[in-house]
């Protein structure tokens, strides 16, 4: 009886396993076409028939993003927005912490704000940001790239779901001490919440490193554009290049991918939902 | 008294930054739409607000007799009617198989699975355009190798829809098969044990604690897959610019179109209002189905 489920056990086991590997080889696919096709010079991609590796690899498509792509302009513009979304991810804990550990008038409203925030749609904003910012002269300009998506309502609802759970011992002892609000918070609260941390600190960077959506609308000048957009125009312009495309992608897919490797322990085990109990 | 007063406002010095860029980016934002999408606000409008006239309703009436955004609004229910489903179905199979074993084996399918969701839209709407390519694209290539003739893909009305939410249901797994784990795990395993005692299999098992135990889970994915592809824009807009024959055009990329390349503000930010009301209220009826299946249960 034990032996025969044992068996079961162990051959669906090897049905589930099959079905993953085809599945997981299809999820890999596009990558792995994406990059060997980067290497291959535009004669060979414009064959009728590729075969999978490059015939002779050529750097070529790379050395032409920085050439007439203007890849390290829009590098530079990236870079700039992501390390400045740090800064967003640093209000973000100020407020969920301001949020979890003090009690303040109109606490509970301006909470639901934040809340009601994340049901917005970017496509309802995104008129009269842009008309705000017109307004005030920030279109074309990197810091009307990067202030509308600054802070985000759930980054903050993570923070403060995790500092809740902060013992109020600690911060009340350091307070008896004399330490004032702001240096508990640098020196017991951020140590303290570095779990948490870790994780929206490498959503930060993704969500900098993809940003799109801002960046195509504020920008109407080739100077301010991002990869991404950079990667869209790319595309419009060498629409039959598909070398270029494929370097121009990898380009951005690529260190993504290899971050999330090194940090990916911190990023899937941040996923629980579970209703609060 | 001084002191106390200082500790008083001490909770708004913290909160308040980001407070005050939401209700400059998002807040705000919702009552200026509303207003202008009963205005003829368009680029003239922008360098004169005296030519800005008030129309009433004119933009949402003209909303409901334009073919464009009728034909966008049919083709956002097809996604979402075809494209939430599958997400559910597939990225709740992806967990239960993963979740089925504990080696090497299943832990580095967790980790490809999930790798689509990280990466940028673009860049991988962009690969798979050449992927569907009909002449030198790999399916067709690959389809041809067993004997399938190739299809147009993205060139065609009925075929171009069906490959933009390929290319979304393979971005969107991961993320969701994520949750579903973690919420797998927080499974006790005493009930496992019990119902094996009792006899009852792994189907049986999965049938009647698996699937209850993930209820919220499936729940929030819904709610969050639901209001993401009401928003469908990335693909289309890389992909086919809302084309052929305007079969791809979602209300998302409608808006974009009316307001950024016609620069008919007040016709878009009626078209977006449109679109947050139907966000709303498909929400609101999960949230509704959702409560009453915990009266029941």
């Amino acid at each position: 009886m034990s032996n025969s489920r044992n068996f079961i056990d162990k051959r669906n086991k090897t049905i589930i396993s099959a079905i993953l590997l085809v599945w997981g080889l299809v999820t890999v696919l596009p990558f792995l076409w994406m990059f060997l096709s980067s290497f291959k010079t535009n004669a060979e991609i414009s064959q009728m028939t590729q075969s999978f590796l490059p015939k002779r690899w050529t750097f070529q498509n790379y050395e032409n993003l920085f050439i007439s792509g203007n890849f390290g302009v829009y590098l530079k513009n990236t870079l700039i927005i992501t390390a400045s979304s740090f800064f967003g991810l640093m209000l973000n804990a100020i407020a969920g912490y301001g949020f979890a550990k003090f009690n303040f008038f109109g606490k509970r409203i301006l909470f639901l704000a934040v809340m009601a925030t994340m049901m917005i749609p970017g496509q309802v904003t995104m008129i009269p940001v842009y008309l705000i910012l017109n307004q005030v002269k920030l279109t074309n300009t990197l810091l009307g790239i990067l202030l509308p998506g600054l802070v985000g309502a759930f980054s903050i609802f993570l923070f403060r779901q995790f500092m809740f759970n902060i013992p109020n011992s600690v911060i009340e002892s350091a307070r008896i001490e004399g330490a004032g609000e702001w240096y508990i918070f640098w020196h017991l609260v951020v140590p303290m919440s570095r779990p948490v941390i870790a994780v929206q600190g490498i959503l930060t960077f993704i969500g900098g490193w993809n940003s799109f959506l801002w960046p195509l609308i504020i920008a109407n000048n080739q100077k301010y554009y991002t990869l991404s957009v950079g990667l869209q125009l790319l595309q419009g312009q060498h629409t039959s290049d598909y070398g270029i495309q494929m370097a121009g992608s990898s380009f951005m897919v690529i260190p993504i991918i290899i971050i999330f490797l090194i940090f990916q322990k911190y990023i899937l085990q941040g996923f629980s939902v579970q209703s609060e109990k | 008294m001084r002191k106390s007063l200082k500790s008083k406002l001490t909770p708004y010095t913290f909160v308040g930054p980001a407070i005050v860029l939401l209700l400059f980016f998002s807040l705000i934002p919702i009552l200026i739409a509303l207003f202008i999408s009963f205005t003829n606000l368009n680029i003239t409008g922008l360098g004169d607000w005296s030519s800005i006239k008030f129309i009433g309703l004119s933009n949402f009436i003209n909303l409901f007799s334009d073919m464009t955004f009728l034909q966008s609004v049919s083709n956002t229910i097809y996604y979402v009617v075809i494209g939430v489903p599958l997400v559910v179905v597939l990225s709740l199979g992806a967990a239960l198989m993963i979740n089925y074993g504990q080696n090497k084996f299943f832990k580095l399918m967790r980790l490809i699975f999930y790798t689509p969701s990280i990466t940028n839209t673009v860049a991988v709407a962009v690969v798979w355009t050449y992927m569907y390519n009909p002449n030198n694209g790999l399916i067709n290539e690959l389809l041809s190798k067993i004997g399938i003739p190739g299809l147009q893909w993205l060139n065609d009305p009925v075929t171009a829809k069906i490959s933009l939410v390929i290319l979304a249901l393979w971005k969107g797994i991961g993320l969701n098969m994520l949750i579903f784990l973690a919420a797998l795990q927080g499974i006790p395993k005493s009930l496992y044990e019990a119902a094996e005692l009792d006899g009852a299999n792994r189907w049986e098992q999965t049938k009647h604690i698996t699937l209850p135990s993930l209820s919220f889970s499936i729940f929030f994915v819904l709610v969050t897959t639901l209001i993401g592809w009401f928003q469908f824009f990335d693909e289309p807009f890389v992909m086919t610019q809302g084309g052929p024959l305007n079969s791809t055009n979602s209300v998302a990329l409608f808006v974009y179109q009316n307001g950024f390349q016609n620069s008919n503000f007040g016709y878009a930010a009626a078209a977006s209002f449109v679109m947050f009301v139907a966000i709303i209220a498909a929400t609101s009826i999960q949230f509704r189905i959702q409560k009453k299946q915990q009266g029941v249960s």
